[in-house]
């Protein structure tokens, strides 16, 4: 059983309420996300939990502004989300690099408007921050997976964003490298104090993550669970209370935590 | 590569080159004809039409009528083919029409040219500029439409504008297949010029094969044009394979490492 917690105070920065979206196709309509309501409050690190194909993905597309809805409304600061922002930036797995750019070239892609002393200025914080100092000139088919995610990572701090939405970022790196990127998420979601919205279907990776897990049930994905998670970080993952979370997730579901 | 290696890669070849020769030279003394030039007689064929000046003055004709119908059908192909990939109801409007001419040689233009433009030069760069249209067209156009969706999503995140999308986005993403394109256009350009300068004008490489058969059944001269054209065409791929080289287009020539 997983104790329920009110949620912190702090002001609202993201709300979707009475979201529907189906899908349709000459045969016939698909139903892929039912009746989603949530808030999420400014600076929260969020993780929207469900199996493949459920529909999180199609989510995030909404709430970026990328897709429009077939009912219910998403509003970011009050105001309706009409089509994609730089405030809020998407980023996908590391496919999402320009492969025809250096890695200054990425990181330095939305810093047109700035002064070229400025935009030099911050390329230069932002590859430091990601840990690629030596790699500016580089072209992203030099780079490792994890090296082209920490590129699409930085491309979008680089902007200053408030809100980032992470589409399943890690999914394509190997484990070990995988866990190295969640530590560097979390330093850098709390050195830059963004709002955090993140898909995955790796239950492990949401409860290390998130202050909230949205546990999404399979098609058509509807709100099963919000479960909070209330460990301060950095999260010890042999707690037991770590465990308990993890494994009252892994019930939710419906999966005995045994292979 | 080793420098044994090195060295394999040139010797192999030029063994190859040099047995082909000596096939060659067998053959014309074996079959005892007076009409196919041996080897020495078009190396003789060579030194005459350089004596004469006329080597590089066919050359550079023939080149400059590439450059003129392939660089019109650059500043025409490849707006064209990044507009109409950009705007897929108006490609699906068209396309039925280019995949019609595409496959049309542009040998079965050279009427339609010489109605149009009489026996001229411009009758021949008209047919290179067709030759070399349609693949830069396809190309611009196939390459544009494959731009993943994430790419201009996250272009749009960024807020560019559409112009701004197009220029910093979606034309360095079709940039390789773009390349492409050019490259088998350029090989097609080549091709065509030398049939176009054996109806259309006189002079040009192409000229000099017609020519030389027509006065005097030069055959050592004609053999000798032929082997220019091979070798400048071999050149001009060379150029072309060179700019898929550059760092901003090569990811999308290989592979892309894991």
């Amino acid at each position: 059983m997983i104790p329920v917690r009110e949620p912190l105070p702090g002001r609202t920065k993201l709300e979707i309420r009475g979201l529907h979206m189906t899908f349709r196709t000459e045969e016939n309509d698909v139903a892929v996300l039912e009746d989603i309501a949530l808030g999420v409050r400014e600076g929260e690190f969020v993780c929207i939990l469900g199996p493949s194909g459920c529909g999180k993905s199609t989510l995030l597309n909404i709430v970026a502004g990328f897709l429009t809805p077939t009912s219910g409304s998403v509003r970011i600061d009050g105001e309706e989300v009409r089509g994609p922002d730089p405030r809020r930036i998407f980023v996908f797995q590391e496919r999402g690099v320009f492969p025809w750019l250096t890695v200054e070239g990425n990181i330095g892609f939305g810093l047109g408007r700035l002064p070229p002393g400025e935009r030099e200025r911050r390329i230069a914080h932002y590859v430091r921050l990601v840990g690629l100092e030596g790699f500016e000139k580089a072209y992203p088919h030099e780079l490792s997976g994890g090296m082209k995610q920490r590129v699409e990572v930085a491309r979008a701090l680089a902007v200053d964003p408030d809100v980032l939405f992470l589409d399943e970022p890690f999914g394509a790196l190997d484990s070990i490298t995988r866990l190295v990127m969640r530590g560097e998420l979390l330093r850098i979601w709390q050195a830059e104090q963004k709002t955090i919205l993140f898909v995955t279907h790796d239950i492990e990776e949401s409860v290390q993550l998130a202050d909230r897990v949205v546990v999404m049930t399979a098609r058509p994905a509807r709100i099963r669970r919000i479960v909070p998670i209330d460990l301060p970080h950095p999260r010890d993952l042999s707690s037991r209370r770590y465990l308990e979370l993890r494994d009252g997730i892994f019930e939710e579901i419906g999966l005995a935590h045994k292979i | 590569m080793t420098s044994r290696g090195r060295l394999e890669a040139i010797l192999l070849p030029a063994a190859a080159a040099a047995v082909l020769i000596a096939f060659w030279q067998v053959a014309v003394r074996w079959t005892g004809t007076n009409v196919f030039p041996s080897p020495g007689a078009v190396a003789r064929g060579f030194a005459e039409l350089a004596r004469k000046g006329l080597l590089l003055r066919y050359s550079r004709d023939s080149l400059l009528r590439v450059a003129a119908g392939y660089g019109a059908a650059l500043v025409v192909g490849i707006p064209a083919g990044v507009f109409l990939g950009w705007r897929p109801a108006v490609a699906r409007a068209v396309n039925p029409v280019i995949q019609l001419l595409r496959p049309i040689s542009p040998l079965a233009w050279i009427p339609v040219a010489i109605v149009l433009f009489g026996v001229s030069n411009v009758a021949a760069v008209f047919l290179i500029f067709l030759a070399s249209l349609f693949p830069i067209l396809v190309s611009a156009m196939n390459g544009v439409r494959g731009v993943p969706a994430m790419y201009r999503d996250a272009g749009r995140n960024f807020g560019l504008s559409e112009r701004a999308l197009l220029s910093r986005v979606v034309f360095p993403a079709a940039l390789p297949e773009i390349l492409t394109g050019l490259r088998l256009a350029l090989g097609i350009a080549w091709i065509v010029v030398v049939a176009a300068e054996m109806i259309a004008v006189d002079s040009g490489l192409g000229y000099l094969v017609i020519d030389s058969r027509n006065a005097g059944k030069r055959y050592d001269l004609v053999v000798a044009a032929m082997l220019s054209i091979g070798a400048i065409g071999l050149v001009l791929n060379l150029l072309v394979q060179r700019v898929s080289r550059l760092r901003a287009v090569r990811w999308g020539f290989r592979e892309e490492t894991p």
